[in-house]
């Protein structure tokens, strides 16, 4: 509801700024750079916590690991951060689709244990070939999720609740499945290790996906320019789109650079930026993803507007088991085991606050309906390094449990701070 | 009053529980007429709303839709029919834009992928035909005005060109100015041919906008009244039973007025 802020008087009638005709954002170039610029310092100060405070907070961490110990900003140790993001990565997008649409899904953790668990039961001591048990590994993170949609939406059980009894129960069933055998030492050559083992040695891999990120993302915004300018509407000034292209060039084609330095590009963050580039597609580009961000801005409102809100509900909850059961698959690579000590720590919830946190922190809201897969990308980045830096200097798990657990508490609270600020300027 | 009534209800009756909601009620509405539907509160026009909108069907009575005997059961028989309504909660998707409301669960869409500059460019039509200023159609609803948020919301409703439009108190959030536009937009999706029914408690309003105004209390009928020829205080002598009026039901004789 809209207390306050800067819309509040400006009623229909009233002489505000209104976008009916077109073309009028079309200035020069440098104008319009001023002007975006304006914007998104606006943008920061009114509390909306742009992914620029994240990033200026990312770089200040470098910094001071750096300082700490000049390995961190190396090849070999940024290319192992860019393998080791990717599980905790998948399961936080998982998380991201049911944060959504307003709910959580405490038992991401336990369900990648499970995953992993499930595929060396069946690869290593049943002989199952590995891609059907990767499959069927798979597959249970999805029926998982099903589950708890099912007593969330049918039964209306919270899917706090729901979720909190499933981190025990897989959790218990993990146990179980490993108690004959205790740990499990997967294939090191076989498919599921190369899922983090493997890098594209070929320096060109890495920088045709830069090239190719890059001139994807600039295609995809002179078309839509084009097509706003074709209807006569305003659309956004081409000095934006070259800014916001080249920032993505440097960063992209830095990154390749870097990684190149060390083993190439992995294959690991390969399959991490296509998961994300095909959810966010789906999120925001098709009608489905638009009944998803519905059902975080309104249910009453989802529901009167003809959709299925207890199906989106099962299917978002489907979403985030399989993609915990996939994560818990490159952790299990980056082991090349599974084990009860593993899968107590699974069960222990690190994983599932990691994932939460890198979520958050990205800038997807708790209070649903805000947030984008994207958001993960750079949450877990910062989530990693301070774990690998922690790593390195060799702080105690003890103090990383309170650092890592403090870092979530803080990114909950930002949110719910920016959620205040933006009520009271009347925005979501 | 050449046009036969778009929509006619007779005789409805809905009971909850020991409750006698609405008891033998009748209301008819035309094209291109506003009938405002005045009453204090809990005389039955939520109820009302809800059996023409088929969230909750009347328990007996009868409903003609352009003359015709027709059933509504559910919101989906009213939808196909062309009754739309717009509730006091609004019920919008604060997170979404503009254009994401008005399209909610219509989106124009290619294989599922939605063709957002078409609907921009939709929203942006309708907005200007409609004389509605908001400042950007890619503004969440958050962002704007109650007076901006209800005609978003009614102009949401229009989208499927329905014949009946229903307004729940449109106009009890908003300040005097909001209020007023809200009423020039009613006045012209009235000119366009829509038959109109606008519940509201504000006097003003109903003698500003309504062509007749139908009085409804204790669940019945209280009153009929061309607005050009009747005076506030008779509408609210009737809204409150001060006043019996011609073809009011007398239920009980022992029935009190409320001061």
């Amino acid at each position: 509801m809209s207390r306050g802020g800067p819309h509040r008087d400006a009623g229909p009638g009233s002489a505000g700024p209104v976008t009916t005709g077109g073309g009028q954002r079309t200035r020069g170039w440098q104008d319009s750079l001023r002007e975006y610029a304006l914007d998104v310092r606006g943008s920061v100060r009114d509390g909306e916590r742009g992914p620029l405070l994240v990033i200026a907070g990312l770089i200040v961490i470098w910094i001071v690991f750096q300082g700490l110990d000049d390995k961190f900003l190396s090849p070999r140790n940024l290319s192992n951060l860019s393998v080791d993001i990717v599980g905790t990565g998948l399961v936080a997008v998982g998380i991201v689709f049911v944060l959504l649409i307003r709910e959580i899904d405490l038992s991401v953790g336990s369900v990648s244990g499970l995953a992993g668990a499930a595929f060396a039961v069946l690869n290593v001591n049943h002989g199952v070939p590995e891609w059907l048990a990767v499959i069927v590994a798979v597959a249970v993170g999805t029926a998982v999720g099903a589950f708890h949609g099912v007593f969330h939406a049918w039964l209306g059980v919270p899917a706090f609740v729901v979720t909190l009894a499933g981190l025990l129960i897989w959790n218990g069933l993990t146990l179980y499945l490993l108690g004959a055998s205790g740990t499990i030492n997967i294939d090191e050559e076989g498919l599921v290790a190369s899922l983090t083992s493997h890098h594209f040695g070929n320096e060109l891999a890495a920088y045709a996906v830069a090239a190719l990120g890059t001139g994807g993302y600039f295609l995809a915004a002179r078309r839509r320019r084009s097509r706003h300018r074709a209807t006569g509407m305003p659309y956004r000034p081409g000095g934006e789109i070259w800014l916001r292209t080249g920032l993505l060039a440097v960063v992209a084609f830095a990154g390749a650079h870097t990684l190149n330095r060390f083993q190439g590009l992995p294959l690991a963050l390969l399959i991490f930026l296509v998961v994300l580039v095909v959810s966010d597609y789906v999120l925001r580009r098709t009608r489905y993803g638009r009944r998803v961000y519905a059902l975080g801005g309104g249910v009453e409102a989802a529901r009167r507007a003809g959709i299925g809100v207890e199906r989106v509900r099962i299917a978002m909850f489907m979403v985030s088991g399989t993609l915990a059961a996939v994560g818990g698959l490159f952790v299990a690579s980056g082991l090349t085991s599974a084990s009860p000590t593993t899968a107590r720590a699974a069960g222990s919830g690190m994983l599932l606050i990691n994932a939460i946190a890198a979520a958050v922190i990205g800038g997807t809201s708790l209070f649903g309906g805000r947030g984008s897969p994207w958001s993960v990308l750079l949450g877990v980045v910062v989530i990693q390094s301070i774990a690998s830096g922690m790593g390195l200097l060799g702080v105690q798990d003890a103090v990383q449990f309170m650092i890592t657990g403090g870092v979530l508490l803080a990114a909950v609270a930002a949110d719910a701070l920016s959620r205040r600020a933006q009520a009271r300027r009347g925005r979501p | 009053m050449a046009h036969p009534p778009v929509l006619a209800l007779r005789g409805i009756t809905k009971r909850f529980g020991g409750v006698q909601a609405l008891v033998d009620v009748d209301l008819q509405v035309r094209a291109g007429e506003v009938v405002a539907l005045a009453g204090d509160n809990g005389a039955g026009k939520s109820t009302l709303v809800k059996v023409i909108s088929g969230v909750s069907p009347a328990d007996r009575g009868v409903i003609e839709w352009e003359g015709r005997l027709v059933q509504i059961k559910r919101p989906h028989d009213a939808h196909a029919l062309g009754i739309a309504t717009v509730y006091q909660d609004l019920a919008m998707c604060d997170n979404l834009d503009v254009v994401g409301n008005l399209f909610l669960g219509r989106e124009i869409d290619r294989v599922g992928v939605l063709d957002e500059v078409e609907m921009e460019r939709r929203a942006r039509d309708l907005m200007r035909t409609l004389s509605i200023r908001i400042p950007d159609v890619r503004v969440p609803v958050a962002a704007l005005s109650a007076g901006q948020r209800q005609a978003v919301a009614i102009s949401r409703s229009l989208m499927g060109a329905p014949k009946v439009l229903l307004l729940d108190e449109p106009t009890a959030a908003l300040g005097v100015e909001q209020t007023s536009h809200l009423l020039d937009l009613i006045e012209e999706v009235r000119d366009r041919g829509m038959a109109i029914i606008l519940i509201s408690h504000n006097m003003g309003d109903i003698k500003a906008v309504a062509d007749r105004v139908a009085v409804l209390r204790l669940g019945r009928n209280n009153g009929l009244f061309d607005v050009s020829t009747v005076t506030q205080e008779q509408i609210i002598s009737s809204v409150t039973g001060a006043a019996d009026n011609a073809v009011a039901h007398r239920s009980k004789g022992d029935e009190e007025a409320w001061p």
